[in-house]
């Protein structure tokens, strides 16, 4: 350190460096999460749409995801080591987050008077916001579905299918869970791309290119996929 | 042309900035930007004010020394240093706002001038080889595949201007160190260090308080060098196969 009065302290340099306890860790930890979600929401994405095949189809589905791999698997066995896992994967990629936002916000206290965002896209810009809303709607949705089984029209909750349409019916219930699929489709563009920037694999142009564009095909079938059926519902094809 | 310049006034790293407004008139188009706040300097001399500290050696796009906030770009509008901005970017009556880089691992030493000594640091970490010094080998005895080499090259025309960590809303060097760790990785002479250099720079990297990456690309856009996205794939890569290698 210089004798400069007006020098700050100056940080050492670092002895002992262990390759998992830095930020592209956590960054490693938040895209193998992250692809555990992408993977889960498009298995369910796909199950949804069961809907279209109407009540008893949708039902029947719903009843044997709970006796998958019976009798070697106890009943919604293999639907509890699912949960376990995707309840792993959570605390870790929001965990991370978590971290790594708090970085972020210590790195550059004094911000600027100006700034241009030149490149960035409102996806990549929006993954805390957005991440929050999804981490928001989740509660609800499992609310709504899986633990309490709300049915905000008032109606009867034992049967999966009409609790989904009564659910739809309501125009207020499609909005919100429409707004939440835009929350979902931004966060899988930026992210999809980012997790495969993160683990290594966008080396070339073309390689980076093929990232973003697997964001682009992976927000559109899944956000778009999960809007069908609350939109069905609401124009009335999908009905009890 | 005339200016109306916004600059970020500090006397010294403990003190309070702020923004101070300046007129400046007869600026030339052919003038450097850094030669427009040499015009201004002349005429805060000459009316007996502090002249604006700002950093600039070789002002010619290739030392890396000079860095600033322009209009809220890093190095303003055009895809150079600041140095070789020209004030024919510009337009008679524009506002300008001028300020330092905004990092913690960057702290202001006087008005527009940062202490970027945290780079030096990261290098100091990883960004070297080592060779027997004395007899220089035979420059031949060691083949390089053409590509390699080439990449090696593009991303040895990082000058470590900070402009990445300043265009990063998370205030990350992540494309610096890209930089630094695909020079040195497509080379064979960079082999032996390859997984303790990752380690080394980045854990100084998080020890300086700089972020991490979030992949949104304001760095390589605000780079004069056009360092590209791919270098932090590199430096992913690398890092994730020092964590298989245990380091």
């Amino acid at each position: 350190m210089t004798s400069v009065a007006t020098q700050t302290q100056t940080p050492a340099l670092v002895k002992g460096s262990r390759a998992a306890r830095t930020t592209i860790t956590l960054k490693i930890l938040m895209a193998v999460s992250g692809i555990v979600f992408v993977g889960f929401v498009l298995t369910h994405m796909y199950g949804n749409l069961k809907a279209f095949a109407g009540h008893d189809a949708f039902n029947e589905y719903a009843h044997h995801l709970r006796t998958f791999g019976e009798p070697m698997l106890p009943y919604e066995g293999l639907l509890w080591v699912i949960r376990v896992g995707l309840i792993a994967a959570l605390v870790v990629h929001v965990g991370a987050a978590y971290a790594l936002a708090r970085r972020a916000s210590t790195a550059r206290t004094q911000k600027y008077a100006v700034k241009k965002n030149a490149s960035s896209s409102i996806s990549s810009r929006t993954m805390r916001w957005g991440g929050v809303t999804i981490l928001v709607f989740l509660v609800w949705h499992l609310l709504n579905f899986t633990i309490v089984k709300i049915n905000p029209a008032g109606g009867a909750t034992n049967d999966p299918y009409n609790l989904l349409v009564d659910t739809f019916d309501l125009w207020w219930m499609t909005l919100i869970y429409l707004l939440a699929m835009v929350a979902l489709g931004l966060h899988l563009h930026h992210g999809t791309w980012s997790a495969l920037q993160t683990l290594g694999w966008t080396g070339t142009a073309a390689a980076r290119k093929r990232a973003k564009t697997a964001g682009w095909v992976l927000a559109i079938v899944i956000a778009g996929g999960f809007s069908l059926v609350p939109l069905f519902v609401l124009l009335g094809v999908i009905s009890k | 042309m005339k200016l109306t310049l916004k600059i970020w006034r500090q006397a010294d790293a403990q003190a309070r900035g702020e923004m101070r407004t300046y007129q400046l008139d007869g600026v030339s188009e052919d003038m450097s930007f850094l030669e427009m706040l040499d015009v201004l300097n002349e005429q805060l001399n000459a009316s007996g004010e502090e002249p604006v500290a700002f950093d600039s050696d070789c002002r010619e796009g290739i030392c890396g020394t000079c860095g600033l906030m322009i209009n809220g770009q890093a190095h303003g509008p055009e895809v150079t240093t600041t140095c070789q901005l020209h004030m024919r970017t510009f337009s008679d009556g524009d506002e300008i706002t001028i300020e330092p880089w905004r990092a913690d691992a960057f702290p202001v030493v006087k008005d527009l001038i940062v202490d970027r000594g945290a780079f030096d640091r990261i290098i100091q970490q990883g960004g070297f080889i080592s060779a027997n010094t004395g007899s220089a080998p035979e420059a031949n005895s060691v083949p390089v595949p053409r590509d390699k080499a080439l990449r090696s090259f593009n991303m040895a025309t990082c000058i470590g201007c900070g402009a990445c960590v300043a265009a990063c809303p998370n205030g990350s060097a992540s494309l610096f160190m890209g930089a630094k760790i695909t020079h040195l990785g497509e080379l064979p002479q960079g082999q032996p260090e390859r997984d303790t250099r990752v380690v080394n720079m980045v854990a100084q990297h998080d020890h300086e308080g700089f972020g991490g990456c979030t992949n949104i690309g304001e760095c390589t856009a605000a780079c004069p060098k056009e360092i590209p996205l791919d270098v932090i794939s590199q430096l992913n890569k690398d890092l994730r196969t020092a964590l298989k290698h245990g380091h």
